[in-house]
């Protein structure tokens, strides 16, 4: 990749460095608000606590991202503005955030593959060049932990559990396989910006992502699926039909009530 | 807006004697002094600096409301509040009083130098009703971001178990 930031007009890097604090924020708000779906729905009271739990603590994330992706843009629009009133072509979130629940196994699937990379990204990006980006991974990657944790446990409470169980947490995977190479995806955009050392090389996480998930997928009695062939297309705003549901459900009161406040 | 004048030493010590008044709106025997919160009084231009707990408690704002009137009240309408990411927030930040003042609300405070200790949270939790450590985890998350759900084995209640971090 040629074109490095450094050797181009600062508002370029500016344009770079909102993109990616969107793509931050956007990963964070959208699974943060699927998440939010379970709210009085799982499957135990403990369960619908942590559960709601990631997601305030996701939303948090999202706020601080969105908030430096509005501030660097500088077209007056803050988290809020970002997060309500952008259309489904402007998301910049992975595909798997978007992805519907399913049951609750394939919600801890997908869980586990988010945070398992969401803890190395954020431990990554805590060496940041931009403090902002650093503080706000400095913070988070102390929940995020916690959200690994968790889902790992369930996978294999649920992998290792009954047939029923088992079946349904393989289901789980099978159906977010597709999705995980997005996640490592680099482009010009971050390219630039890792080489700057203000984004994370997600390329260098990749290795330490494999071998956690294939120990826990291991200690669960899991099979490790094959890569099929990769969907990808979050990043540039092509996103699967369940992204334009969701946001239907999520930004309908602030549109249809533009001055509602809290 | 204005330039506030720089507090002086004296305006400084009143603030902090005001915000050691403001008490957590979800666990309101401990004040943001004591739980850590507040990351200092700064005199130019003058504000209190303050830090989330966690990135997504709802109570964030609440207390930053909170903190706001108490000092309009004490005649500080010009210090600003400020929110510091950086250091992230730890539970060693947790004052022995208000450590104190979690067990004796109900709440187990979190160990010491948390921050090394792996989240299994392998030592020994101490129910805040009898004292035993005859304890087991229910639940990793409980009434609020910063709580677990334990259970004594010895007398049985349930308690909250505030969260190393």
């Amino acid at each position: 990749m040629t074109a490095l930031l450094s050797s181009t007009a600062p508002g370029t890097r500016d344009a770079a460095l909102s993109d990616y604090a969107l793509r931050l924020g956007d990963d964070s708000l959208i699974l943060g608000q699927r998440l939010g779906e379970w709210c009085g729905h799982a499957p135990a009271l403990e369960v619908d606590l942590s559960v709601a739990n990631f997601g305030l603590d996701l939303i948090g994330q999202a706020i601080l991202f969105l908030g430096i992706a509005g501030t660097v843009e500088d077209k007056g629009r803050d988290a809020d503005r970002l997060a309500f009133h952008r259309d489904v072509l402007a998301f910049r979130n992975c595909l798997l955030v978007e992805q519907p629940n399913g049951d609750f196994a394939r919600t801890m699937a997908r869980q586990f593959l988010f945070s398992t990379m969401q803890v190395a990204l954020f431990d990554a990006l805590t060496h940041s060049t931009d403090a902002r980006l650093a503080e706000i991974a400095a913070k988070a990657v102390k929940e995020v932990r916690y959200h690994a944790e968790l889902a790992a446990d369930w996978v294999i409470r649920l992998g290792d559990g009954t047939e029923e169980s088992h079946g349904r947490m393989v289901d789980g995977f099978d159906w977010c396989w597709r999705f995980v190479e997005e996640m490592f995806d680099m482009d010009e955009t971050e390219l630039a910006l890792a080489s700057e050392g203000i984004a994370v090389d997600r390329a260098t996480l990749r290795a330490g992502f494999d071998a956690r998930v294939e120990d826990v997928l291991r200690e669960a009695t899991l099979p490790v699926p094959a890569y099929p062939r990769a969907v990808r297309g979050g990043r540039r705003g092509h996103h699967s039909e369940h992204l334009g549901h969701l946001l239907a459900t999520m930004q309908f009161l602030p549109r249809t009530y533009p001055d509602a406040v809290w | 807006m204005a330039t506030a004048a720089p507090l002086d030493a004296c305006a400084e010590d009143r603030i902090r004697a005001i915000l050691d008044t403001v008490l957590d709106p979800e666990i309101p025997v401990v004040s943001v002094v004591d739980l850590g919160i507040v990351r200092g009084v700064r005199a130019d231009p003058p504000a209190v600096l303050i830090t989330p707990t966690y990135t997504g408690c709802p109570a964030t704002l609440a207390i930053e409301m909170m903190v706001r009137a108490a000092l309009d009240a004490g005649g500080f309408e010009d210090v600003a509040i400020e929110t510091q990411l950086s250091p992230a927030w730890t539970t060693d930040w947790i004052t022995e009083r208000g450590r104190e003042q979690l067990k004796a609300y109900g709440i187990a405070p979190p160990p010491r130098g948390a921050p090394s200790h792996s989240l299994r949270g392998t030592d020994m939790v101490e129910c805040p009703r009898c004292g035993s450590t005859d304890t087991v985890e229910v639940s990793r998350f409980g009434s609020t971001p910063c709580k677990a759900q334990w259970r004594c084995t010895a007398c049985l209640e349930p308690f909250d178990r505030f969260k190393c971090h």
